[in-house]
């Protein structure tokens, strides 16, 4: 049980969540509560949801009623279901693109870290030539490259969540990659060179572990600039096609026109899904960077303070 | 704030330039509050110099930072501090940096992290004249750059005039130390806090550290307390001593008394800790080298390291033409100071500097034409033994698996039989077995090398590497550590190759011993006979400037050190 308690406590999140005080206690609930609650959207959207995402209805640009919750748009779509299909359609593109970009990140930067040479120098150029694109228009081309005109949901999932793991991959690599070259000169990794560990086992079992200890951050950062690059790609018309799933970057684009006809409903609501879910991951995010450093860490102070200076 | 001065004593005494009284110091962490110093006293008077020493975790010097104002946000302190008059406790900010540097100033213990690389030494002194208007009118820049010349001169930098435009890098590390003193003069404050100011520096540049802080005591009567760990500098600089443990004062004394007849028993176990040149040597009794009918392990021939230079510029060679070699069940010492090369020869033993020049054979295998993939069937025969405990285990790995990683690298143990033989490993050791279930950060520094020298001698290795392996330690964890390493050495006769900056250590266990200079090996012989009679010039002076620590006979030492530098 005891250790168990303590397992528990060192999770990620859990354990910021205790350390935490004042506001940034308050940032960090906000961002858990955000993240919570987009997390559940798209878990039960086929319960909350009171229509599917591809439905059409005759009625368009209907303002919002009790038929249709916040009202349908001009192509006859049901906002409120499209916005809750939505977080669905982000959720999933969000896992696929970050656990893809982790995979090879951690890989070719524990290998390129530690292997050196060449290979290293290699990898840095790509991943520099990579940053140097504008991140949209390198999503653009890979989202152009992989769908090739298809649209069903999951080649669109893919085809989006890849073009992201593209831009995301050089993230990874350098931190690793950096954590790697430092953690190489560390004595504990000379202990196992000595003892005659080879380099796999040492990359596997002494490296890996503590270079990616930074990752749940940068992963809860990417994940809110990965629905950014989402709802780029759809409002640009390169994301999902609306026949195959619910997206809001596309549903904004398509509000545009509305928006100077005094149509709101079509755009404020999947607007307000990005912004939440964006904010929601951010100040997760955020919070937790500055809980994780001790110097930017708030720390519990009772009252003593006072009575020393009183005394 | 007046109201401290006024106390009974100011008839008879020279009123005292520090006097702490009930200080308390605790500070908030994650696990709670934490009670650094529980209840420190004690006075300086003008002129005196006082050292304050006790182990790591002490509370030395959060109580030296006190004496500045220096404690972060998070720490509380209670009590008085009051210099020249006023108190540092309730000080506010601006009357706090009215004091620092006129009533008292701060000699730190790292000089090369404590100056800015990118202003030039004369500005860095002058920045305190500035700050602080002398005589409430402005210092002119030419007036400070005279005072700072002034400075430079009082700490003995030669040339003054024009190394007052130098950069910090231009300067040596004893040099930058002194740089550091000539700030901390700058103002002529009654005080001077200098925290642990000779550990960074070489046993050599120690000795001239801290004559030029006795000749400051001398000309300008300026006080000084002294933070330090090492009963030599104690011996030999300090009037009287505070002997602190677990954030009180267990003992306040003056030197002689203190070092002759230690009245608590944590003081006398401390004294005892302390390794003294000559007493308890390895080599006791020995005429000629032993083990020399044994097989030899290593020998190196005209040795070079080289590590390549940046672009333009030359290599630097570590390591220079050495000769030696380490027979099976000896104990060969290398001593040297930083930057001798003693370090880079350990690590090209383990195959982790590749040689440049010579010859190195190790075990048979000639390191010139090294190979990793056929180098390694022989590391299990080498163990190392690394300087920093805390950093030598794998914070993710449990101690047992640590210790365990040679097993299942080169064994084809079953787990429980592994399980058996880590439990084994750290008997050996002196550490419970359960210990293998702990993270290393759960162990004390001791501890810790204990599971080190463990995991180094897990395949009965014919060869053991130790670099430095207890100059990270306190000097009673120290003591053990080293009568471990004994006990071991003796029981599984192994070879080693002892590294360490500390004579006295090495004495403790080498019976041979080599003396490393600017990577050559100046000298090497049987301990006693290196230590009592030195042939080299460098061994001599070296041998000299190791305070020991008993004042009476570290002020004869003093003596000998300093013809032998005259007579240079």
């Amino acid at each position: 049980m005891e250790t168990k308690r303590s397992l528990l406590g060192r999770l990620p999140i859990i354990s910021q969540l205790r350390k935490s005080v004042g506001l940034q206690r308050g940032m960090l609930v906000a961002g858990i509560a955000l993240t919570l609650l987009f997390l559940l959207t798209a878990a039960l959207a086929p319960l909350i949801a009171p229509y599917g995402a591809t439905q059409r209805f005759d009625e368009t640009q209907a303002p919002p009623s009790s038929v249709h919750l916040w009202g349908t748009t001009a192509g006859g779509y049901d906002v409120f279901s499209r916005t809750i299909w939505g977080a669905q359609t982000a959720f999933l593109v969000i896992v696929v693109a970050v656990a893809l970009s982790i995979f090879l990140g951690v890989i070719l930067g524990l290998v390129s870290g530690y292997i050196g040479g060449w290979l290293d120098r290699v990898l840095v150029v790509v991943a520099d030539a990579i940053y140097a694109f504008p991140t949209l228009l390198l999503a653009m081309v890979m989202s152009i490259a992989i769908s090739q005109g298809r649209s069903d949901m999951w080649s669109g999932i893919f085809s989006a969540a890849i073009s992201i793991t593209v831009v995301f991959i050089p993230q990874y690599y350098r931190v690793i990659r950096a954590e790697t070259i430092r953690l190489k000169a560390e004595p504990f990794v000379e202990s196992a060179i000595v003892v005659g560990a080879s380099s796999v086992r040492i990359m596997a079992r002494h490296i890996y572990k503590n270079a990616t200890r930074t990752l749940p951050l940068i992963f809860t950062l990417n994940a809110s600039e990965a629905i950014l690059t989402l709802a780029g790609l759809g409002f640009l018309g390169f994301g999902i096609e609306p026949s195959a799933a619910a997206e809001w970057g596309y549903d904004l684009n398509h509000a545009q026109s509305d928006a100077t006809a005094g149509i709101w409903w079509t755009g404020v609501f999947p607007g307000v899904a990005i912004v939440l879910t964006v904010l929601g991951l951010t100040l997760l995010g955020e919070s937790m960077n500055d809980l994780n450093d001790p110097r930017l860490r708030g720390r519990k102070q009772a009252k003593k303070k006072k009575e020393l200076v009183d005394a | 704030m007046s109201a401290h001065t006024s106390s009974p004593a100011g008839e008879a005494a020279p009123r005292p330039v520090l006097d702490i009284a009930a200080l308390r110091v605790s500070f908030d962490t994650d696990q709670g509050e934490v009670r650094a110093v529980k209840d420190v006293s004690f006075e300086v008077a003008p002129g005196e110099i006082v050292a304050i020493v006790g182990e790591s975790g002490s509370g030395k010097t959060v109580t030296a930072k006190t004496i500045l104002g220096l404690l972060p946000e998070t720490a509380h302190s209670s009590g008085a501090v009051i210099v020249s008059g006023n108190d540092i406790i309730t000080a506010n900010p601006r009357q706090l940096r009215a004091i620092r540097g006129r009533d008292v100033s701060m000699v730190f213990q790292e000089p090369s992290t404590a100056l800015n690389p990118v202003r030039t030494v004369g500005w860095q002194i002058a920045e305190g004249l500035r700050a602080h208007r002398p005589q409430g009118k402005r210092v002119g820049r030419r007036e400070a750059r005279a005072l700072a010349i002034e400075a430079l001169g009082k700490v003995g930098i030669p040339e003054p005039h024009k190394r007052v435009d130098y950069y910090p890098h231009q300067f040596s590390g004893g040099q930058k130390q002194r740089v550091v003193i000539a700030a901390a003069l700058a103002l002529n404050p009654g005080l001077i806090v200098a925290d642990e100011p000779t550990t960074a520096l070489d046993v050599t540049v120690q000795a001239e550290i801290l004559e030029l802080l006795r000749d400051l005591r001398d000309r300008y009567g300026t006080s000084i307390v002294l933070i330090t760990h090492n009963m030599g500098v104690v011996a030999d600089l300090a009037d009287r001593v505070v002997v602190m443990f677990e954030g009180d004062v267990v003992e306040e004394a003056g030197a002689e008394k203190l070092f002759a007849e230690p009245r608590e028993a944590y003081t006398q176990k401390l004294l005892a800790a302390v390794p003294h040149l000559g007493r308890n040597s390895a080599s006791a009794g020995f005429t000629e080298r032993a083990f020399q009918d044994k097989e030899v392990l290593v020998r190196a021939t005209d040795l070079e390291i080289e590590y390549p230079g940046r672009l333009g510029s030359p290599a630097f060679r570590a390591v220079d033409k050495v000769s030696f070699t380490i027979s099976a069940g000896e104990v060969f010492g290398l001593v040297g100071e930083s930057g001798s090369g003693k370090t880079t020869i350990g690590r090209a033993i383990a195959g982790l500097n590749r040689t440049t020049g010579g010859s190195l054979n190790v075990l048979g295998y000639e390191m010139r034409d090294y190979k990793e993939r056929s180098f390694r069937p022989l590391r299990k025969d080498i163990g190392f033994v690394f300087q920093d405990p805390a950093a030598s285990f794998n914070p993710h790995l449990s101690i047992g698996e640590c210790v365990a990683e040679p097993l299942y690298i080169h064994t084809d143990l079953s787990g429980s039989a592994v399980t058996n033989k880590v439990a084994q490993l750290l008997e050996s050791v002196q550490l419970p077995a359960a210990y293998a279930k702990r993270f290393p950060h759960e162990l004390s520094g001791g501890q810790r090398q204990r599971a080190s020298l463990a995991r180094g001698l897990a395949l009965k290795p014919k060869l053991l590497i130790a670099d430095e392996p207890t100059s990270a330690l306190d000097v009673s964890v120290q003591a053990k550590v080293l009568e471990l390493f004994r006990e071991i050495q003796s029981e599984l006769g192994f070879a080693a190759l002892f590294i360490s900056h500390d004579l006295a250590v090495v004495d403790i266990l080498a019976e041979w011993v080599g003396v490393l200079y600017k990577g050559r090996l100046v000298e090497q012989g049987i301990g006693t006979q290196v230590m009592s009679n030195p042939q080299d010039d460098y061994t001599k002076r070296l041998i000299a400037s190791l305070p020991v620590p008993n004042p009476a006979e570290q002020a004869k030492r003093r003596a000998v050190h300093q013809a032998l530098l005259a007579a240079k």
